[in-house]
């Protein structure tokens, strides 16, 4: 059986490490904040210029003044800061954020990322996708295996255009997850769903891995 | 005390950009969704009537709130942004030619921003390296690593939304109501800015001003603040 959406986000869940600066995309990966285990100390950031990202306000407290990079209304803890989008992207760039969860279109065998713009459809735009994947120093991505109408998701290379080229660290799919020990390495099959066979699951996917 | 000859205190956003504005010219606009944007000013631009904007902003606004009200009168020619997705009147104006768009990733508008403010001409940067971003850009190969060149921006007026800010032009920013504006406060040839406190000098701690008011040439007190939310998320009141 595939896994859900909260199996997913419990995965990514266990690359957070006691200590982490953590940021975490939109969908799923908001999901991850509801699994990091006890005794686990993560400090999120929201890229519109916050540090220390509490949980939803209590209903009737919400500050338009506080929000999240999602644009959802958020709280502060007593470690939070905030400072300028520059200053925010200076943090990401620079290397200073652990690890970032994101969302996908599509991820090819070395590790390239599409996940911001379909063409003929309309475009929203990158907002700080690109950034992240650039300068985060491990890229968890997590994604459905194939896309709505079946198309494997986990290809040779991405026909979508690119959100980052040779960025994704370890692979979450509903159906495996995938990991390399270095961006010049190939993806391993580290974990494999409930009732999935490695047949299935090299039938599913035209990406090459190791096993 | 040394009185200066001339107030930067203005009785309201359009007093304060009537004189200076133009047709055909770049404005930066503070905000990040609908959190942190200068209603008044916008408004105030919208009332002056002026045409044919290229505005640097990392969002739209919305189709009643923010810069939307000004892709209503169409006063907008191109929009420098990195995300639009929460407006279906710029969607229709893009799809129809009317308007020009030209899309940043965050971290690189951000920078592209302090940089001009900082008069720099221009960084590399990985971010956006092998991607469509990259195209028809210098790039650089150092350490194995790709790297893409971007230029500062600059804008000839920077309309800034503050929480408080004294008659000299020193501005304290609200939680991520901050996002973008400080930046972009550095980036104007002629910074307006608009604060729902104004205060005289003396009010504000010199240790917490994120803005000095040299980079602020006119401000006003804003007013009838609407403060959208555009995703309200809650959680119960516990035991109720």
């Amino acid at each position: 059986m595939p896994w859900s959406r909260e199996d997913l986000a419990a995965r990514a869940a266990q690359e957070l490490a006691d200590g982490f600066y953590v940021n975490l995309g939109i969908g799923i990966p908001t999901l991850v904040a509801n699994y990091i285990a006890p005794g686990v100390k993560v400090v999120l950031q929201s890229e519109n210029g916050m540090l220390g990202t509490g949980q939803f306000p209590i209903d009737g407290e919400e500050d338009p003044d506080l929000i999240n990079a999602g644009k959802q209304t958020v709280t502060e803890l007593p470690l939070t800061s905030y400072f300028s989008s520059a200053d925010s992207f200076a943090m990401i760039r620079g290397g200073h954020i652990d690890l970032s969860v994101l969302g996908a279109m599509e991820v090819s065998e070395t590790g390239d990322l599409a996940n911001w713009m379909v063409p003929g459809k309309v475009v929203k735009g990158m907002g700080g996708a690109m950034d992240l994947v650039a300068g985060v120093k491990r890229v968890v991505v997590v994604m459905e295996h194939a896309s709505k109408d079946g198309a494997p998701k986990f290809k040779p290379q991405c026909e979508l255009p690119l959100t980052g080229a040779n960025v994704v660290d370890l692979l979450i799919t509903d159906l495996a997850v995938f990991t390399r020990n270095s961006r010049k390495d190939p993806f391993r099959l580290i974990e494999i769903a409930p009732g999935i066979t490695r047949e299935e699951l090299r039938r599913k996917t035209p990406a090459r891995y190791m096993e | 005390m040394h009185q200066r000859a001339s107030s930067k205190v203005y009785p309201d956003a359009v007093s304060a950009l009537r004189d200076i504005l133009r047709d055909g010219m770049t404005v930066m606009s503070g905000g990040f969704g609908a959190c942190g944007v200068p209603e008044n000013l916008i408004a105030a631009v919208r009332e002056l009537g002026v045409r044919g904007l290229t505005v640097v902003s990392n969002n739209a606004g919305i189709d009643t709130f923010g810069l939307g009200v000004l892709l209503q009168t169409h006063q907008i020619r191109k929009m420098i942004s990195s995300y639009v997705g929460e407006n279906k009147e710029f969607e229709r104006q893009y799809l129809a030619g009317e308007l020009e768009l030209e899309f940043n990733p965050q971290g690189t508008l951000a920078e592209r921003i302090r940089a001009g403010g900082a008069g720099i001409l221009g960084f590399y940067t990985r971010t956006g390296a092998g991607t469509l971003v990259a195209e028809g850009k210098e790039q650089r190969t150092v350490n194995g690593e790709s790297y893409v060149f971007e230029t500062g921006l600059v804008a000839d007026i920077s309309l800034i939304k503050a929480w408080k800010g004294d008659t000299e032009g020193n501005l304290v920013y609200r939680k991520t109501a901050r996002n973008f504006n400080p930046n972009m406060a550095t980036a104007g040839r002629i910074t307006v800015a608009e604060v729902e406190q104004l205060v005289e000098p003396g009010s504000l701690d010199p240790d917490h001003v994120h803005t000095p008011g040299i980079y602020v040439k006119r401000i006003i007190a804003g007013k009838n603040y609407l403060k959208l939310i555009e995703k309200r998320t809650v959680r119960p009141r516990e035991g109720g």
